[in-house]
């Protein structure tokens, strides 16, 4: 397997290709600047839970990065790319801020909050916003390199499918979270 | 190729998958109206266990039937342990899934698949493909969820649950019932199954986080890719998702037409356990495994009249089947979709 672009993105920081972006915001206000500087014109973002937006935009950073240095077109529909990804506390963020819609003296709960208690969700959004129509599949693991025997498995198992996003993405609350995640090639 | 050394299911139809098949061969069910379980502010049609069950300890006694059965060494570096669930034990996925290996004394980490309502099916195919790629010998597969009022409130937010008995694929369907179960499986490198599992696919709809593709994209991509290297005569059940929402079967039913398996007989389960969510995809499975080997295929119960676009070789009464092959699908949110094609002799 092959790496072509990697990215690690951090309440703090993010590191395109080994590369520091400049930041002025932290923590959830980070994300959003990503989106605002970097995307901008997918205002499903906003209806993201944190755990869906932080994969979103490492997705989208590193898919630019790959249109800039390859010279690929996005957005076409394909069923080569598989979307796999990895973390230790599934949706607990999300299943939180949902739990209190439902708690105490409070009965509000939302489908819109109800649909971000699955942590897959976030590989539905890349997959939606790119039109991958090859796998898309979320693990619960003990360690980010845990999934490295699954990404290959994978591979191995589907002829078809050439490359992945793939990698850890990991949201235990607002401010705390951690990716890092890479577009794998089976070559 | 892997190969199915043992299955168990625990369910509130009984414990065991004889005791299971007895129940639904003989149209029984436990689903049924709860008032205000889980504090619902509404009344519910579910499947539940009679008394609240411990999520590791349902887990642990599936696998120990399974270990015992297969005559495996649980503990061995070569066995590995694949959890499906969708909310785990209280949310945390993780731990129950340590817990379990541990009880085995198995120390390799396990893992746990969470593909939504998938994830049972997306289990059984991430064993095999780590078996097949020579990284483990063994996996115990076990697929586990329990209800919840987290679960409940937030299906009923979604307008999804019946406020009746399931009806999947019938033209007066109105939702799904929610249920709970926990089943468990070997899967094994070592020929010494009847039922091996022979291919399995995955595919995105890439259409709607929590809507299915109205044209049935990723179901029918993942039938089209199970079906690849054998006919479709050789085929001789389709165990459906048949959630009996408006769009799933619709969907369901495009999707089984789009791959030209409209005249297989389809196994639909959902009115006898209800959604069981991450136990759903090895449960189901293992009820169609039995219904292959004792050539009977049990009535769609909840079904009495077509109701979707598509028509299939659906009916409401047990019926004979013929043939050693089934495939197995199942859709979930965020898009998935999964199939598998499992052999028998």
């Amino acid at each position: 397997m092959r790496i072509s672009h990697e990215i690690e993105i951090t309440p703090e920081s993010v590191l395109l290709d080994g590369r520091s972006l400049a930041l002025e915001g932290t923590g959830e206000c980070l994300l959003t600047e990503l989106y605002r500087r970097y995307v901008g014109d997918y205002p499903k973002f906003y209806k993201m839970d944190t755990l869906s937006r932080l994969g979103f935009v490492a997705s989208e950073l590193l898919l630019q990065r790959e249109m800039e240095d390859e010279g690929c077109v996005r957005f076409a529909p394909r069923a080569d790319r598989a979307v796999i990804m990895a973390n230790r506390s599934a949706s607990i963020k999300n299943d939180r801020d949902y739990e209190a819609t439902i708690s105490g003296d409070t009965y509000y709960p939302s489908p819109a909050l109800f649909v971000y208690t699955l942590p897959n969700i976030v590989t539905g959004e890349i997959a939606i916003r790119n039109h991958y129509m090859a796998e898309t599949a979320f693990y619960i693991l003990e360690t980010p390199a845990r999934l490295e025997p699954i990404v290959a498995s994978t591979f191995a198992a589907n002829p078809a499918l050439q490359s992945a996003i793939a990698g850890w993405c990991e949201c235990s609350e607002a401010n705390r979270y951690y990716a890092k995640i890479q577009i794998i090639w089976k070559n | 190729m892997v190969y199915c050394l043992a299955h168990t299911i625990i369910s509130p139809l009984g414990d065991g998958s004889q005791a299971n098949w007895e129940a639904v061969v003989a149209n029984r069910t436990a689903m049924r109206l709860y008032s205000d379980r889980f504090e619902s502010v509404e009344p519910f049609y579910a499947s539940l266990f009679e008394e609240r069950q411990d999520f590791v300890s349902l887990c642990v006694r599936c696998a120990e039937q399974v270990v015992k059965e297969a005559a495996i060494d649980a503990s061995a570096r070569d066995v590995v342990f694949v959890l499906s669930t969708t909310k785990g034990d209280e949310l945390d996925l993780l731990s129950p899934a340590q817990a379990v290996a541990r009880c085995f004394g198995n120390s390799n980490a396990p893992i746990v698949v969470s593909n939504a309502c998938t994830s049972g099916v997306c289990a059984q195919i991430t064993a095999m493909r780590l078996l097949e790629s020579g990284v483990y010998r063994h996996a115990v597969v076990i697929g586990c969820d329990v209800q919840s009022r987290f679960i409940v409130s937030g299906f009923q937010s979604f307008k999804a649950l019946s406020d009746e008995a399931c009806r999947p694929f019938d033209a007066e369907r109105r939702g799904l019932n929610l249920g709970e179960a926990a089943a468990a499986m070997v899967w094994s490198c070592d020929a010494r199954g009847e039922w091996c599992l022979e291919s399995g696919s995955i595919h995105n709809d890439a259409n709607h986080i929590s809507g299915p593709s109205r044209t049935g994209e990723g179901a029918w991509r993942c039938l089209a890719d199970v079906l690849a290297g054998c006919e479709v005569s050789d085929i001789a059940l389709l165990c459906v998702h048949g959630t009996a929402t408006l769009y799933n079967d619709e969907m369901e039913a495009i999707a089984i037409h789009r791959a030209g398996l409209e005249g297989v007989p389809i196994c639909a389960l959902k009115g006898y356990y209800g959604h069981t969510m991450g136990a759903a995809g090895v449960l189901e499975t293992i009820v169609a495994m039995k219904a292959v080997e004792e050539g009977t295929v049990p009535a769609a119960k909840g079904y009495a009249t077509c109701g979707t676009t598509y028509g299939m070789n659906i009916a409401p009464t047990n019926r004979c089947v013929q043939g050693g092959k089934i495939i197995k699908m199942l859709s979930g949110f965020g898009g998935t979709n999964a199939a598998i094609r499992l052999s028998c002799g």
